[in-house]
C-alpha cells in the first residue's frame, strides 16, 4: 500500500490492474470500469489490454512493455500505462 | 474523448454488451409526468417477477456491464426494489436509479445510503415548485427536495439532481447549479425527447435555438455537468461536448422495459424499435442476434445532412427525435442547430406522427398526494 501514495507513473517500477477495476473485452481493445470512482475507462488496442494484464508478472512496468512490444514503440506504452495510471486503473504493488 | 472519431466509429459498429442499459423496472408510478419517456402510470400486469428480474441482473453481470440506470415508472414502487438492487450490487453490477424522491423519507435514504455501488438521481423539472410542478404535478417539487434533505441528513454521499431541459426550465440553469452545490450534488441534464407523453408537449416545450445555444455554452464551460451524452446534436455548433456523441440506440445503449421487451434506446418505446424479449432467450440473444440492432450498427445514412459541414459532429443528431417528430431517419435533427429540422418539419407538417406504444398512462389524471 506505501505505493498508492506515489503521483507519478514509474515505469521501472511493479505495477498491476487495480483491485477496483473489471476489464471487458471488446474487438477495439477493451472497457475498464472502475467501481470506486465509478468511470468508465478505454483501453483503445488488444496490444494495449494483454500488456496491462502482465503487468503482475514482471518486475517493472519497463520489463512488461518490452517483452510485449517492439522497442520503437516502448515510450508509446509508456505513456498509455501513465494515462491509465492518472485514471486509477493501474496500482503499485 | 468527444474527438476520438476512430473509437467512436468502431462504437457505431456495435460492442459484446452495452455500456449504457437502463432497465425500468415498472410501468407504475405515483406521478403523471407531461413528458414522461415511458407513458407511464398504471403497472403492467406481465411485469418481470422478482425471480425473472434476478435472472436478467445474472445475465447483466454474467455480460460483465458494469452498471445499469434504472428507471421506470418510479422503481421504488416495486415491492421488491431493494432486493433487486441489492443482488446487483452484490454481483459488483452498480446500480443508477431514476427516482421522483416521493419514497425517500427518512428510512428509505438510511438504507440507501448503506449500499455500495448504487448512484441516484432525483428529477426535478424546474428550479422552484411553480415550474416544476407544472410539468410533474403539484407537490412534486417539495417531495423531491424533501428526498434530498433526507439523503443529504442520512449521509447518502453525492447524489445526482436531474433535469429535463424545457423552454422553461433552460431559463434557470444558473440556479439548479446553486442547488447542486446547495446540497453537493452533481448536476444532470437531459434533452427533452417527443417520445412517450413527450410526445404532446415538445412542440410547446422544446427548447428554442437560441435557447439551444446558450445552453451549449454553458455546458462547455461546465464540463464536470452531466448530460448522458444528450446533447450530441449540439456539437454542431463547435468543439464536442463531453461524452461519445454519437446515438448508441442499439449499438452501446438499449432500453429493457418492465414487461422483458428490449429496446434500441429509452427514447424509443415502439414496435419499430422493438428488438426482442428477455423471456424468450435471454438479454444476450437479443443485444448479439437481433436484425434490428444488426441493421443500426450498419454505417449511417447522413441523407438530407450529407452536404452538411457539420455532419462529422452531429451524426445528425437523435434518431427518437426525429422518429417521433415524423421526420426520417435521412432527415435532420427536429433540433438542428442550423435550423434545417425546422425546414423539414414544416415540410412534414400534415404527415401523421407516430404514437408511442405501449401507453401505461393512467386514464384519468390523479391529484398528487404526500403520503
Amino acid at each position: 500500500m506505501a505505493l498508492s501514495a506515489v503521483h507519478v507513473f514509474d515505469a521501472s517500477s511493479p505495477w498491476r490492474l487495480s483491485d477496483q477495476v473489471s476489464l471487458r473485452d471488446e474487438a477495439f481493445g477493451a472497457l475498464a470500469y472502475h467501481h470506486g470512482n465509478r468511470r468508465l475507462v478505454f483501453l483503445k488496442s488488444p496490444e494495449l489490454v494483454a500488456l496491462v494484464r502482465s503487468l503482475e508478472e514482471f518486475e517493472s512496468a519497463d520489463e512488461a512493455i518490452d517483452a510485449a512490444v517492439a522497442s520503437g514503440q516502448h515510450q508509446r506504452y509508456v505513456q498509455a500505462l501513465s494515462s491509465l495510471f492518472n485514471s486509477e486503473i493501474l496500482c503499485g504493488r | 474523448m468527444g474527438a476520438d472519431f476512430s473509437l467512436r466509429n468502431r462504437f457505431e459498429r456495435g460492442l459484446a454488451a452495452p455500456i449504457c442499459l437502463t432497465w425500468e423496472l415498472t410501468y407504475a408510478c405515483n406521478l403523471a409526468c407531461t413528458h414522461c419517456l415511458s407513458s407511464s402510470g398504471r403497472r403492467d400486469p406481465m411485469e418481470l417477477s422478482t425471480k425473472e428480474a434476478k435472472d436478467l441482473i445474472d445475465e447483466i453481470a454474467a455480460m460483465q456491464i458494469f452498471y445499469v440506470n434504472i428507471g421506470g415508472g418510479e422503481p421504488m414502487i416495486r415491492r421488491d426494489f431493494f432486493e433487486l438492487i441489492e443482488h446487483a450490487v452484490n454481483q459488483k453490477v452498480g446500480v443508477k436509479f431514476s427516482t421522483n424522491g416521493t419514497r425517500i423519507d427518512e428510512e428509505a435514504a438510511r438504507r440507501l445510503a448503506a449500499i455500495d455501488y448504487l448512484d441516484i438521481q432525483i428529477s426535478i423539472d424546474g428550479a422552484d415548485a411553480q415550474t416544476s410542478d407544472r410539468i410533474r404535478g403539484e407537490g412534486s417539487y417539495d417531495q423531491a427536495r424533501r428526498a434530498m434533505d433526507n439523503l443529504q441528513a442520512a449521509n447518502f454521499g453525492q447524489f445526482k439532481i436531474s433535469v429535463v431541459m424545457t423552454r422553461e426550465s433552460i431559463e434557470q440553469l444558473d440556479e439548479f447549479e446553486a442547488l447542486a452545490q446547495h446540497y453537493g450534488a452533481e448536476l444532470r441534464l437531459t434533452r427533452l425527447r417527443p417520445s412517450g407523453r413527450g410526445v404532446d408537449v415538445w412542440e410547446s416545450l422544446h427548447p428554442t435555438r437560441e435557447q439551444n445555444r446558450r445552453l451549449y455554452r454553458w455546458l462547455m464551460e461546465r464540463p464536470n455537468v452531466l448530460t448522458g451524452d444528450s446533447f450530441f446534436h449540439l456539437s454542431a455548433l463547435g468543439d464536442p461536448l463531453e461524452g461519445l456523441n454519437l446515438c448508441g440506440a442499439g449499438r452501446v445503449v438499449c432500453l429493457i422495459d418492465p414487461v422483458g421487451e428490449v429496446y434500441a434506446c429509452p427514447f424509443v418505446i415502439h414496435d419499430e424499435f422493438k428488438a426482442g424479449n428477455v423471456r424468450d432467450a435471454g438479454f444476450a440473444q437479443v443485444w448479439t442476434t437481433s436484425e434490428l440492432f444488426r441493421s443500426l450498427r450498419e454505417p449511417g445514412n447522413p441523407g438530407a445532412c450529407a452536404s452538411c459541414g457539420s455532419y462529422d459532429a452531429c451524426r445528425g443528431g437523435c434518431m427518437a427525435a426525429k422518429f417521433f417528430t415524423g421526420l426520417e431517419m435521412s432527415d435532420p435533427d427536429p433540433e438542428c442547430v442550423f435550423g434545417h429540422g425546422e425546414v423539414a418539419l414544416e415540410k412534414k407538417r400534415l404527415t401523421i406522427r407516430p404514437t408511442p406504444s405501449p401507453d401505461h398512462s393512467k386514464r384519468v389524471a390523479v391529484a398528487i398526494t404526500s403520503r
